[in-house]
């Protein structure tokens, strides 16, 4: 009880209690939230070290000893889809934080001062006509396939969508009275930007920080299918799938787990995505 | 030291021109004169449209003027550069017209204040707990109030909130952006009085912005009639409402309602809406819409004459309404 009175009262008091009211968004939740615990525990739930060789036991199909059968070198799928979820998982967050730099201070600095507008939104239209999975790929075909250079690659694929976003609201937020407010009590600009535009930003930017999270996690794994993306010596889904592809007569598992906790991940995070922007983006909200 | 006839704010010749998207040119405000005595407060009415925003938020360059001049104690504001205007910032503050955009709603009552506060270098710690206090106070606000958020309050509330914010770095001029129109009739008198109060006890002088003459009429010391960015008449609040010279003036005080049945006069309502400031029309502003309009109206803008006793007024036919 005194945690509950002791902890501050938000704007919007009980988001949770929100998204636990709609069905699909907390099924989201509860799927993403599982999944991120089965990757933060991995080393405590996995039963087998992820690169341990059993080549007596290769492509061995689901059973007891394997709950998702063996590679071909006769490594533990279930460890290996484990410890993929850490890279996909890291590799998807680092992607949002990247792309949430460039594409914030962009579309802040598009959307606050008029004289910056128009060149940054025309950049941001050009960014935005490449097709994005070509773009990562030349991008990390230029900078060189790591998974640093992945993340890099997709924070600027993204970045653009996050910018429009974020010039969209700060248009708005520019011309509200507590903006005009601050400036006539001559708070520096710099602080007006953090302090009044960001921070009513935060909601529409949450929204779209959930999907470009699913979308990095499918794109690394595509990317990594290709064989443009990360070393194919570290476990991601990508890698996984991308080295299964070869066994898909005999070992058709070495696929299918990894490409199921792909769609999982991205579905549970596209739920939750939707569930958000139903409770905070403003354009869509009836009554806030 | 000024002499003591000297206004605390003086504005000459204020112009605000936009160019719009397809490179017209709005002249949202022409030569705008009107001055502001200390502890006094000036109306400035028109219409939606009429400039009146404009020309407010022009003095405290919340929009970059165009032209003319702002002399705020004998420094014209429209001279300075941004970094001098901020030195100036604390002196001259607004209150807005929508109590609910104009308090940021992820802020907390303590932190919007503590916002102004530091912006007049007020010491942090328990002395500043007590000063939000205590201009929760001056507001009518209770001190608990500090720590909830802006949504939690109603409209009234709200604007006090705004009033206690502008007053938070002790101003000597306010401009008040129509503070009364978006609340409730009955919250508007609560206001109206709070504002009147806190002027008397602050010795404040205050712009206030105001769309019907009937409010203006019961603060104002002084008042400025505006339509389509133009100055039609101004003077002393007694003398313009007892007498006005401007056929706007009259329609606009014609429209306002009078709670005594037999006060009531013929009224002569305005037809059609304001010109577009884009192709303002030719010589008078008003004569589009004018009841008295005649073909001279539109060869030459108005002069303003001098009635005497400090009452402007800009129509050629004023004698004949006299």
């Amino acid at each position: 009880m005194a945690a509950v009175t002791t902890a501050p009262a938000r704007a919007e008091p009980n988001l949770l209690i929100r998204i636990a009211s709609r069905p699909t968004a907390l099924a989201g939740l509860i799927v993403v939230t599982v999944i991120i615990l089965l990757s933060v525990l991995a080393p405590l739930i996995a039963p087998y070290a992820p690169s341990q060789l059993a080549v007596r036991d290769r492509l061995q199909g689901p059973g007891m000893a394997h709950l998702m059968g063996t590679d071909e070198l006769g490594r533990d799928v279930f460890t290996r889809v484990l410890y993929s979820g850490r890279t996909s998982l890291t590799v998807g967050f680092a992607v949002v934080v990247f792309a949430s730099a460039i594409g914030v201070t962009l579309g802040l600095v598009a959307g606050f001062f008029r004289r910056f507008d128009a060149p940054v939104s025309r950049l941001i239209d050009a960014m935005m006509a490449f097709p994005d999975i070509l773009l990562a790929i030349a991008l990390v075909a230029a900078l060189g396939p790591s998974a640093a250079n992945v993340v890099i690659a997709l924070g600027i694929v993204y970045a653009p969508r996050l910018a429009r976003v974020v010039r969209a609201s700060t248009l708005v937020i520019r011309e509200l009275p507590y903006v005009e407010a601050a400036r006539a009590l001559g708070v520096p600009t710099p602080v007006i930007l953090v302090r009044h535009v960001l921070r009513n930003v935060v909601s529409p930017l949450l929204v779209q920080a959930t999907f470009i999270f699913a979308n990095a996690i499918l794109a690394e794994a595509g990317l990594s299918f290709l064989g443009v993306g990360i070393s194919p010596d570290i476990p991601t889904w990508g890698t996984m799938i991308s080295v299964g592809r070869q066994f898909l007569d005999q070992a058709p598992w070495i696929m299918w787990f990894p490409g199921g906790a792909i769609i999982l991940t991205v579905l549970s995070l596209q739920l939750l995505g939707d569930g958000l922007r139903d409770f905070l983006d403003p354009r869509l909200a009836k009554d806030v | 030291m000024s002499a003591p006839e000297a206004p605390l704010l003086d504005v000459r010749g204020l112009t605000k021109t936009f160019v719009g998207r397809n490179g017209r040119t709005v002249h949202a405000v022409s030569d705008v004169s009107f001055s502001v005595r200390r502890g006094t407060t000036v109306g400035l009415v028109g219409e939606s449209g009429s400039g009146k925003t404009t020309a407010g938020r022009s003095v405290l360059r919340l929009i970059e003027p165009s032209g003319g001049k702002a002399v705020f104690d004998g420094v014209d504001l429209f001279s300075l550069s941004e970094r001098e205007m901020k030195a100036y910032r604390k002196r001259l503050q607004i209150i807005f017209q929508d109590p609910f955009s104009s308090l940021n709603p992820r802020m907390r009552i303590d932190a919007i204040l503590s916002e102004a506060l530091d912006a007049a270098d007020f010491a942090r710690g328990a002395a500043r707990r007590e000063r939000i206090a205590e201009l929760l106070a001056i507001v009518g606000l209770s001190p608990d109030h500090a720590r909830r958020f802006p949504h939690e309050f109603s409209g009234g509330q709200r604007q006090r909130i705004g009033i206690a914010r502008a007053l938070a770095v002790e101003p000597e001029f306010i401009v008040a952006d129509e503070p009364v129109s978006a609340l409730d009739v009955s919250v508007q008198a609560q206001v109206l009085n709070l504002l009147g109060d806190l002027q008397k006890r602050f010795s404040l002088s205050i712009l206030f912005i105001a769309h019907d003459l009937s409010v203006v009429e019961y603060l104002c010391d002084d008042v400025v009639v505006m339509y389509l960015g133009r100055v039609m008449e101004s003077g002393p609040s007694r003398k313009v409402y007892a007498n006005p010279r401007h056929p706007y003036t009259r329609a606009l005080l014609a429209t306002a309602p009078v709670p005594d049945p037999t006060r009531r006069k013929a009224r002569v309502p305005l037809m059609g809406d304001i010109p577009s400031p884009i192709n303002p029309p030719s010589g008078c502003v008003f004569r589009t819409r004018c009841p008295m309009a005649i073909e001279a109206c539109a060869q030459a803008i108005p002069p303003v004459e001098d009635l005497g006793g400090n009452h402007h007024v800009a129509c050629i036919r004023h004698a004949e309404l006299a």
